[in-house]
């Protein structure tokens, strides 16, 4: 016996993939030739699994506006938000973030893990109760592990099992936390805010969605699912990242609660941290504003994955329950799915293997994820890369 | 009001297809090491008995449970 025991499945798959001579999990990208361009393993690929949603990494202005914070304000705040951390700039764009959706309330966090897992840990403590989406992020499982609350998961997107919980629970829904997540990251699917939304409405608690793989996606001004599904007002707590649409790195929580402004003293996944870097905060600011002024970015990107999903479904692969920037591929055999991954990138396209338990069930998913950056030659690429997978043997090709 | 006995028997019931042949299920099975579940299938199994018993059953007591007695026995002693 010993502390390695428990890692010997890792250590068992880490050991087959070195065997098949792949290793989809951290390919090091070597040069980034563009938003949608890298060398990656080796291989000139397009990146079609970078969460890049709107292409903004390279905006000239983000890069100018970090520059320019690099050289005024240094590479690093050295210190937490709630000592030395706090410069103007965090403070602008916790205003411009609030502004944005609406909400008197706004923290920015470091990651956007922080964010998530430090909101999940947080709002609901020992004697309370958590209700959340079986398929939700693992930054949520870990912060509702942390909370001490009573943990409760309901069947993913499966408003009528959500009631079923806040039934059994009776009177405890006042001290009810549900949380779910606007777009899951794995399938790109959709969470039915509105039934949700009711059901809070009707037995009580606080309603948490995470948009992170929602903000400058959906609805009229890009602030997610839940503008997109007209129930905003009934959203408690908004939280989300800047590590994709808004290409750096942070997250955020927004709200009408007043009483944010006294919880963020009890988030240790905001004290116990060194505050956002100034240049990123920098391009941040910026990427928020370009994301308002060019909703033309927002089109483009649905376009692309419109194209994406159609071509991969016409190709007669089972992709994602609905059409949306991240198309998932499910393919059921795991030594498959590895195979395949590696022939995609030896065909020039990067795109995100997921295996279980990451993925939703025991099935593997070849994720990919569209840009506004895409070209549409770009996108048929992608296609084609698909179209000459070999998806009958199971060796890796190399 | 379900007792111990009868979310033992449900277990066991909803176990059997899991079990793998020649494997002898008893309420000392453990659960992952024994009878090799997966995560996944823990899960499955969890949602199998809440539906059952239209309970709902918290996370917080998956650490406590090793075998199919743990199992029913932290069932019991949930507030229905």
């Amino acid at each position: 016996m010993s502390l390695f025991d428990k890692f010997q499945p890792l250590i068992d798959i880490r050991g087959e993939l070195e065997g098949v001579g792949v290793m989809p999990f951290g390919a090091v990208t070597e040069k980034l030739l563009s938003p949608t361009e890298a060398i990656v393993n080796g291989q000139r690929v397009i990146l079609a699994g970078t969460n890049n949603y709107l292409g903004l990494t390279f905006e000239p202005e983000c890069i100018q506006a970090g520059q320019q914070a690099l050289a005024e304000q240094g590479t690093g705040t050295t210190g937490s938000r709630m000592a030395n951390g706090t410069f103007a700039a965090h403070v602008a764009l916790e205003q411009e973030l609030a502004a944005f959706f609406a909400k008197q309330q706004c923290i920015v966090f470091s990651t956007g893990y922080a964010a998530t897992m430090g909101m999940a840990a947080t709002l609901a403590g020992p004697g309370d109760v958590i209700v959340l989406d079986a398929d939700s992020h693992a930054s949520l499982y870990d912060g509702v592990r942390l909370s001490g609350a009573e943990v409760v998961r309901f069947k993913h997107n499966d408003a009528a099992d959500l009631e079923k919980r806040l039934r059994r629970l009776g009177a405890r829904t006042a001290n009810t936390l549900i949380i779910v997540e606007g777009m899951y990251s794995m399938l790109g699917d959709q969470a039915p805010l509105a039934d949700i939304a009711a059901l809070k409405k009707h037995y009580g608690g606080l309603l948490l969605v995470d948009e992170a793989h929602s903000l400058g996606m959906l609805g009229e001004h890009g602030r997610g699912v839940a503008e997109a599904a007209g129930v905003e007002e009934d959203v408690d707590f908004t939280v989300g990242t800047f590590s994709k649409s808004l290409g750096a790195i942070g997250g955020y929580c927004v709200s009408n609660h007043a009483e944010l402004a006294a919880i963020r003293f009890a988030i240790r996944s905001y004290i116990f941290t060194a505050s956002p870097s100034p240049s990123v905060i920098a391009s941040t600011r910026v990427a928020l504003r370009l994301m308002q002024e060019r909703p033309e970015l927002r089109t483009r990107l649905w376009d692309n994955a419109r194209r994406l999903y159609d071509g991969l479904q016409a190709l007669g692969f089972k992709v994602s329950p609905q059409a949306s920037p991240v198309v998932a591929v499910t393919i059921e055999d795991r030594d498959r799915a590895i195979a395949c991954w590696s022939q995609l990138l030896h065909r020039g396209a990067y795109v995100n293997l997921v295996m279980p338990p990451a993925s939703p069930s025991t099935d593997s998913l070849l994720r990919c994820s569209v840009s506004a950056a895409h070209s549409h030659e770009q996108i048929d690429r992608i296609i084609e890369a698909f179209a000459g997978l070999d998806t009958e043997h199971t060796a890796a090709a190399n | 009001m379900p007792d111990y006995n009868e979310f033992l028997d449900r277990t066991f019931k909803i176990l059997k297809p899991f079990t793998k042949q020649g494997v002898i299920l008893n309420k000392d099975s453990e659960l992952v090491t024994e009878l090799g579940l997966t995560s996944l299938q823990v899960m499955e199994l969890i949602e199998q008995l809440e539906d059952h018993f239209d309970i709902s059953i918290p996370l917080n007591i998956l650490p406590d449970i090793r075998t199919v007695h743990d199992l029913a026995a932290q069932l019991d002693k949930l507030d229905h």
